[in-house]
């Protein structure tokens, strides 16, 4: 497949992404947040950051950039998106995701590996998991806190779209340990943590990360 | 000309870290006695005319698509 990896002014992990997209069996495709413009892809990531420096809220500035117009359109009509830690800031305040993500708790930037369990494996971005599988990942953010009210978090557990959940200590102080969710449809997902850093050995804390990436070649040729 | 002035602050039951954060530096500087701290963000909007009732109504859509998250924010507009 052709998976789409957007770069806004201020993303950093988008060349980390098209690298895991590449390992993930499919081929990464650049696109710029001024183009409106998907390039005819298959699916899109957007990526880790401080897209517009973070400017005003995570996310809020970048959710009108002229490529999000495309990619709301087509994720309306199902593509898989998959938003990685700025891009889920993204995706909330695009309204594809319910939700926010808040400065953490502590008020410090986090960053270590972070133990995970993924709870939703009917997502094309986790497909190729095992349910209830236990991963570690990398994870790092300053703004990871996900808050929902009471009735939006009841909902998101009710109807299976937890995607990923914390394991041991709680990074952030997100609400019910969520460290990832889906949307009614289950094609866009949100995560905190990042897979696209934790599949090779030579760094990260090991492969975990890459069934994101392979999942979606395992669904194109289910 | 029109000012307006856009009151952004985190909802009460939303946790407010850097309200937390000051919060925990007054005691130190001497400011006994202080219970709460909450922080938010204040825009000052000029807009071209006279204030009147569209404009206040355009401030207010404003406030709401781009200068809040409606889910974590509540805002007020008033004209200055």
């Amino acid at each position: 497949m052709r998976v789409g990896v957007v770069t806004f002014p201020g993303s950093l992990d988008d060349v980390d992404a098209r690298r895991a997209v590449t390992f993930g069996g499919n081929e990464a495709v650049v696109l710029w947040h001024g183009d409106h413009d998907l390039r005819g892809v298959d699916a899109v990531v957007l990526p880790g950051g401080f897209s517009y420096g973070d400017y005003l809220r995570c996310g809020a500035i970048s959710r009108f950039a002229p490529v999000m117009t495309e990619v709301i359109e087509a994720a309306g009509k199902g593509m898989p998106v998959l938003g990685i830690c700025n891009g889920f800031q993204i995706l909330c305040e695009s309204h594809l995701l319910p939700g926010a993500l808040i400065r953490n708790d502590h008020r410090k930037f986090v960053c270590r590996d972070q133990r995970l369990r993924i709870e939703n494996t009917s997502t094309p971005w986790t497909s190729a998991y095992a349910p209830g599988a236990e991963v570690t990942i990398v994870l790092k953010n300053g703004e990871g806190g996900f808050v929902a009210d009471e009735a939006t978090l009841d909902l998101l557990e009710g109807e299976g779209r937890v995607v990923a959940r914390y394991l041991d200590d709680n990074p952030n102080g997100s609400l019910r340990d969520i460290a990832g969710i889906t949307n009614e449809r289950g094609n866009v997902v949100g995560l905190m943590p990042h897979p696209e850093h934790a599949v090779e050995d030579l760094c990260g804390p090991g492969t975990d990360g890459l069934g994101f990436f392979t999942s979606l070649a395992a669904a194109a040729f289910a | 000309m029109a000012r307006y002035v856009v009151d952004v602050m985190p909802k009460s039951e939303i946790l407010d870290p850097q309200g937390k954060a000051v919060l925990g530096a007054l005691p130190r500087l001497g400011f006994a006695g202080v219970v709460d701290v909450r922080q938010g963000k204040r825009f000052e909007v000029e807009i071209e005319g006279d204030a009147t009732a569209e404009s206040l109504a355009e401030v207010q859509q404003m406030a709401q698509t781009l200068l809040s998250n409606p889910v974590i924010e509540d805002f007020e507009v008033r004209a200055v």
